[in-house]
């Protein structure tokens, strides 16, 4: 006899809303709280300052890590004496040159690289070749090709850029769906109208990781440059306030300044590169 | 009764494409032609290159041999008046919402722009059910709505013809069966002509007029059969179905008897 025979068939009908205990329910303050990743990263930041204090004042010693409260101490009375905005202001001008023409040459590269294949052996050689090149190694170089000033900063600034936004931006290129790229081309799509209108959108994320990582490497080499070669045409920027209070054994200035290159860079990363992360790749369901 | 002058005029197509290692024949000199407001399905196994063969009607690859001609004229290139619907489900601009995907496609193509495309994008909209949904971005639709979308993609652009490529094959089984029906009563309303590639012999009974049978490895027409008419016996459907299936898989019992 087949086991159907023994099992009887059961129909049901679902229950009524009101048969539930919870079907929806708001979440306590406390989890909401928890939920705002500003809060959570605020609170951490606070314990590392909490045990950096701690620890400064168990050493005792001002020259060699000054407190957290003496640091803060220091930067409020830079910032307003004017000079750290003032320094802050001329490096972030340097870099903005430096950001800016990297990126724009990268874009080129790029573009070249996808539509036409020379294009992509060049972009391909050029980044296995200069991409491990420290771009502090350079400076020497840039020293004497461009002389004492902004011109060898932003040398060494656009080789820094250049290489990671390329290597990025073509990876994402790559990585587009060949079903996209058919959809642009039924439209009557073709060459630059289809990057600009379906290549550059699609491969976004990888365009935006690209630019992250470029922003970063330049910071570092600006930073880096200044405190190797010291003030650009007259005015210098942070890296020679460090480098300048370390000399005059200024060491709360000099965590002051280190400070605010950190203040500058989570200030990009979580308000200008967070918004543009919000606003495109995450609605656009890219990017969770 | 005269047979107007086709739409679409497949002449001795020869298809091939380049692998890694192997220079592959996809189709050997297929020809049939498309009516207007033809249900034509290109029906045939995995292997038969009526994948590639849209893809060549679609200007995305020349024919070595034999010509593909619409109105006419010599397809050439990928455009506007043969508008493809894909399998994938990724062939809507994520960037885009709904509207807006439907509206771009008429801009960039020059049909119409501005409040135009929209209105026109809308009414499309309208007709594949998703109003409530014209402002959500792609991501937040499930599989069924976002072919629904790439279909009202597709027909607001008015094309000559509509190209599907096993466009409800990545469905589930009953969303699937809601699409046809609701393809066919679009097609009720507007008698659009559609070239439909599918691997399923129920799937092209129920949507086509007409039913090119290939033959795999290269593809070679095996026969073009004319569909069972729609809202009759089901009986005559189902003896359609197991002729095509008796048809299709005759060879691969000779191959295997072969072994």
């Amino acid at each position: 006899m087949s086991d159907d025979a023994l099992r009887p068939e059961i129909i049901q009908s679902p229950r009524g809303a009101q048969d539930f205990g919870v079907v929806e329910k708001p979440l306590t303050p406390f989890e909401r709280l928890y939920n705002q990743a500003w809060l959570r990263k605020t609170c951490l930041i606070m314990l590392l300052a909490l045990a950096w204090e701690l620890y400064a004042r168990h050493l005792d010693n001002e020259l060699l890590v000054p407190t957290f409260s003496a640091t803060v101490e220091a930067w409020w009375s830079a910032v307003v004496s004017g000079v750290l905005p003032a320094r802050a202001w001329a490096s972030l001008q340097v870099l903005a040159i430096g950001f800016g023409t990297g990126v724009t040459l990268a874009g080129i590269l790029t573009v070249l690289a996808i539509t036409t294949r020379i294009g992509t052996d060049f972009l391909e050689t050029m980044t296995a070749m200069l991409n491990p090149l420290p771009a502090i190694a350079l400076l020497p170089l840039a020293l004497i090709w461009f002389g004492l000033g902004i011109g060898s900063l932003v040398f060494v600034l656009v080789h820094s850029v250049l290489w990671a936004v390329a290597l990025n931006t073509h990876a994402g290129f790559r990585g587009v769906s060949q079903t996209l790229r058919m959809v642009g081309r039924n439209y009557g799509l073709s060459g630059l109208p289809l990057v600009v209108t379906i290549l550059i959108p699609a491969a976004f994320p990888s365009i935006l990781s690209g630019l992250k990582i470029g922003w970063a490497f330049a910071w570092r080499t600006l930073i880096a440059a200044e405190l190797v070669f010291g003030v650009a045409s007259g005015k210098g920027g942070l890296g020679w306030y460090i480098f300048e209070s370390k000399n005059q054994l200024d060491i709360p200035e000099v965590f002051a300044g280190l400070l605010t290159i950190i203040m500058i860079g989570l200030l990009v990363e979580n308000v200008v590169f967070r918004t543009i992360e919000n606003r495109t790749v995450r609605r656009w369901g890219m990017q969770h | 009764m005269p047979l107007s002058p086709p739409l679409l005029d497949v002449r001795g197509v020869t298809l091939q494409y380049k692998t890694r290692d192997h220079l592959v024949t996809a189709t050997y000199r297929v020809d049939f032609s498309v009516l207007r407001s033809d249900r034509f399905v290109l029906l045939g196994p995995s292997g038969c290159g009526k994948s590639t063969l849209l893809k060549a009607v679609g200007g995305y690859m020349a024919p070595i041999e034999g010509e593909i001609l619409l109105k006419g004229q010599r397809v050439t290139k990928p455009g506007p008046d043969r508008m493809m619907v894909f399998q994938e489900f990724d062939q809507l601009l994520p960037w885009k919402t709904v509207r807006q995907n439907v509206a771009f496609a008429l801009q960039t193509s020059g049909k119409l722009r501005g409040k135009a495309a929209d209105d026109k994008a809308m009414q499309y909209i309208e007709k594949v059910h998703l109003t409530r949904f014209a402002d959500a971005y792609p991501h937040t639709l499930s599989g069924g709505m976002k072919q629904r979308v790439a279909i009202a993609r597709g027909m607001a652009m008015e094309p000559d013809i509509l190209l599907m490529d096993e466009p409800f094959a990545a469905l589930d089984a009953l969303t699937r069966q809601r699409m046809q029906d609701e393809l066919l009563s679009l097609w009720d309303e507007t008698k659009f002509t559609v070239l439909f590639v599918t691997h399923s012999i129920a799937e092209a009974v129920k949507i086509g007029n007409r039913i090119l049978l290939l033959s795999p490895h290269p593809g070679q027409v095996k026969a073009e059969l004319n569909s069972a008419p729609r809202d009759v016996d089901p009986a005559i459907a189902a003896g359609l179905e197991a002729r095509i299936h008796d048809m299709l898989f005759v060879d691969r019992v000779e191959e295997e008897s072969h072994v």
